[in-house]
């Protein structure tokens, strides 16, 4: 029977890594779902969900060279979810400020606080290493409006920050 | 009247270039009522284009007085055979579509709009549209050409926030 995995890969970023691992997976008979594959800080990181009929052991031989050959840390485990099961963000946070530790925990702690169902995050440090700067963009679902949740929001980051929130006004056409 | 059935990519025929209406009699005037009654039972429910229903004329309708949140708008209109004359503005929105379930993305579209376009009487009227409305008749606009959203997309993330790498300067000697 058919099982959804989600496979995880981490290792220094090179061009082709995606090609190589995708055609392993393609010649050993799985199917692939969803994915997202971002590089941090010079890493390569790839989350695939990866349908398979076999023995996950065999995935794993299968993708042994490649891992080897791009030194790879792979990680595979059996997952519940299935395809098709989207749920639509209706507000986009974006949060930025002189990097410091904690502006993430105390902006998300508000954010779970007051219902906020966080779907997609990404944070990145950019200006120079000298003066860095942190910038997060978050899209998520939450029944408060803008005018609600955002002073609390505010309020909750100890030290500032620049914080915007704005409704997605999704169009379905 | 009648609910049509939606056609969904990857049908081939959301692909296809739709044709000018030439004759503007009973018949047509029947199709309108049946493509309203279809958009109006749909998830979106303000908008829709008639190569949806396979039929690959130049019609289009719009009416977002049903929207949740009230924006402003024309009531119900109906575009035949419609030019764009003038463009202004760009904006990203998030978009759907009725022939593309489970999929929603960022959409470049202009803020404001002039077109010329025959009612259902075959006269020629001019709207000026703009904000959500203006993007409402561009996304059904582009299934007359069979575009659809998912050929104009643009990055989730990085429409905010544009990162250029600069090489850094060499340490002074």
């Amino acid at each position: 029977m058919k099982q959804w995995y989600m496979l995880t890969l981490v290792g220094e970023d090179r061009a082709g890594i995606v090609a190589a691992v995708t055609r392993e997976l393609f010649n050993c008979g799985s199917n692939l779902g969803e994915a997202a594959m971002v590089r941090l800080g010079g890493n390569f990181s790839v989350m695939l969900m990866v349908e398979y009929g076999g023995d996950p052991e065999l995935l794993q031989q299968a993708l042994s060279g490649v891992i080897e050959r791009f030194s790879l840390n792979l990680h595979l485990m059996q997952i519940s979810g299935e395809l098709h099961h989207h749920l639509e963000p209706n507000l986009q946070l974006t949060v930025y400020g002189a990097d410091r530790t904690g502006i993430v925990a105390e902006v998300t702690a508000a954010l779970a606080e007051n219902g906020f169902h966080i779907l997609d995050m990404r944070t990145d440090v950019a200006g120079s290493s000298s003066e860095p700067i942190y910038v997060m963009q978050i899209e998520g679902f939450c029944s408060l409006g803008v005018a609600e949740l955002l002073p609390r929001l505010k309020a909750a980051a100890a030290q500032q920050v620049e914080i915007a929130l704005r409704e997605i006004d999704l169009m379905i056409g | 009247m009648a609910v049509l059935e939606i056609l969904r990519y990857p049908d081939a025929r959301l692909k296809r270039e739709a044709v000018a209406v030439e004759h503007f009699d009973s018949a047509l005037q029947a199709f309108i009522a049946d493509l309203e009654e279809t958009m109006r039972a749909g998830p979106g429910g303000i908008g829709i284009a008639a190569p949806q229903v396979d039929c690959l004329q130049r019609i289009v309708l719009i009416d977002l007085r049903g929207l949740r949140k009230p924006v402003p708008n024309h009531g119900r209109v109906v575009l035949i055979n419609p030019e764009i004359t003038t463009w202004e503005g760009m904006a990203v929105g998030r978009e759907g579509c009725m022939s593309v379930p489970d999929y929603t993305g960022n959409v470049i579209r202009a803020e404001r709009i002039t077109l010329t376009a025959c009612d259902a009487e075959g006269v020629t009227q001019q709207y000026d549209f703009s904000g959500y409305e203006a993007r409402a008749v561009q996304h059904e606009l582009d299934h007359l050409d069979g575009l659809l959203f998912l050929d104009r997309l643009v990055s989730r993330h990085r429409d905010l926030f544009r990162r250029k790498v600069y090489q850094e300067p060499p340490p002074a000697k």
